[in-house]
């Protein structure tokens, strides 16, 4: 049976998910909370795997909590914590429990997060996690054994249109699509004209894309992001905005600023959907779609 | 040339490591360590003033001119009677030297560095790590630049998303290798290598503990 959020894919319709983490520990009452807000109004929610290598309740444990509570979800699945046999494991549970969409992603470095002595695995890479489950929908694990039993995703991986340089990250980006990838997240995008550039790229390729947006909470923020994270770029203009919002009022501008994206993604047809990323704010979610007319 | 490149452990920890030795000879070594200024000649004066200066009783102390060879033995064979006093040798060699001599002397040994990589000599008083010695080589197919060795994740598909203006998210100061590799593979027509994709690696070159015999000619 195909996706509900393949299905969405296909639709032609325009496509909306958002994220989920899973908390330090084991109080899930805030995650259900945000399932609950969520699950009828996007069209799939990706639950996060250890983000920026941070130790947290698994993303699998987490997708299943959503898939019961009667969401749509995406697995993120990194390379960086597990083998080849874990990550195939994983996806064989996954697949067994009706988790039917995954995101496959290399993983940050060990040393972004909260274990930095730990061993990082990276025994597969991003590419080589999609090639796996073709392989396993094929009835075959990677060691070329039969499989009693096989899997069926909808599987994606991600891409930063902002790279610096681009053109190794776009050769990436086909070697994925190459392996199976069928959607494709972007990295956040603020400069939709440079992002039009990358779409007219992009759009010769198979796989749907969906715009990265990263709700801005403050002009602070925004900055900080420009420092440290690679392939993120916040327009000037956009820091000014953030900083002439009226004390106590920057959360509400970065939802308009989010929304009034989403809608000139939309509007101008540039993509297949949007991928929204309200780090730590997931309950603004509804209001950024409000914002951009899409509830 | 082929470089075993070291760091020295921290003070804390050799004083740990010497806990309840109070007799104790010096080896130093005469090649990479003298290089990287981590266990020559003046690294052992340093270290013989500081651990008198903790009431240790220095038995002695020498440079070897290359301590993993094999004619360390017949090198320290001359310092016969100051070795035997000692309680422990304090090697500040690599893990090579440390080895060798600890096989060589049936002695307690302390090492007094951590071995960091093999690497070389890049520009003077930088030190790169090449090779990992993986088994199952891959750079005909990368412009003769090692991703296993020199991307951070050890990727073999082209970049993360943590490439950073050609330098890597977790230092500025390393480069992002599938950028150098990407240039140079441009330079030279090759970047068809790039776009093939590469299947998960084989961790099988050799099984640890690596071994190797001749075969008979």
């Amino acid at each position: 049976m195909v996706s509900k959020f393949k299905q969405a894919l296909q639709s032609g319709n325009f496509v909306v998910t958002c994220e989920l983490a899973p908390p330090k520990g084991t109080n899930l009452e805030k995650m259900k909370h945000h399932i609950e807000l969520l699950k009828d109004k996007v069209d799939a929610m990706n639950v996060t795997d250890h983000q920026s290598s941070v130790m947290r309740f698994p993303s699998l444990g987490g997708a299943l909590l959503a898939k019961e509570m009667g969401g749509e979800v995406i697995l993120q699945m990194t390379c960086r914590d597990r083998n080849r046999l874990a990550l195939q494991a994983d996806l064989l549970l996954a697949a067994s429990r009706g988790i039917q969409n995954v995101l496959c992603l290399t993983g940050d470095s060990i040393m972004m997060g909260d274990h930095k002595e730990a061993k990082s695995v990276f025994d597969l890479d991003s590419s080589q996690l999609l090639e796996a489950i073709r392989t396993l929908e094929r009835s075959k694990d990677l060691g070329g054994n039969d499989l009693d039993g096989a899997v069926s995703f909808c599987a994606g991986a991600i891409v930063t249109p902002e790279a610096d340089p681009l053109e190794p990250q776009l050769i990436k980006f086909e070697k994925k699509i190459e392996a199976g990838a069928e959607f494709i997240q972007t990295q956040a995008v603020y400069d939709l004209d440079h992002f039009k550039q990358f779409m007219d790229y992009a759009r010769q390729f198979p796989a749907k894309i969906l715009a990265g947006i990263i709700l801005l909470t403050s002009a602070p923020m925004a900055r900080f992001m420009n420092k440290n994270i690679p392939g993120v770029f916040v327009p000037q203009d956009l820091i000014d905005e953030m900083a002439a919002a009226p004390k106590g009022q920057a959360l509400a501008k970065g939802i308009e600023i989010a929304g009034r994206m989403i809608r000139r993604i939309q509007e101008e047809k540039m993509c297949d959907g949007v991928h929204i990323m309200a780090i730590g704010k997931e309950e603004t979610v509804p209001d950024i779609m409000a914002a951009a007319g899409l509830i | 040339m082929i470089r075993s490149i070291t760091q020295p452990k921290p003070e804390e920890e050799i004083d740990r490591l010497l806990e309840g030795l109070s007799r104790i000879f010096i080896i130093g070594c005469g090649t990479c360590v003298t290089l990287t200024r981590t266990g020559g000649a003046p690294e052992v004066q340093a270290m013989e003033a500081k651990l008198s200066d903790k009431g240790k009783l220095i038995t002695g102390h020498t440079v070897v001119p290359v301590a993993c060879d094999n004619l360390t033995r017949e090198f320290l064979n001359e310092f016969g009677p100051q070795i035997n006093q000692a309680d422990t040798l304090l090697i500040m060699t690599c893990a090579f030297g440390v080895q060798t001599i600890a096989r060589q002397l049936y002695k307690t040994v302390v090492p007094a560095l951590n071995t960091m990589f093999i690497g070389k000599e890049t520009a003077v008083g930088l030190f790169d790590e090449i090779c990992t010695q993986c088994g199952t080589c891959i750079i005909g197919e990368t412009g003769g630049i090692c991703p296993v060795t020199n991307c951070h994740k050890g990727l073999l598909n082209g970049p993360c998303g943590g490439t950073n203006h050609g330098k890597c998210e977790i230092d500025i100061n390393k480069d992002c290798v599938w950028t150098s590799i990407y240039n140079r593979l441009k330079e030279l027509g090759r970047l068809d290598s790039m776009r093939r994709y590469q299947p998960p690696r084989n961790h099988l070159g050799e099984p640890k503990p690596g071994k190797f015999k001749l075969p008979a000619v």
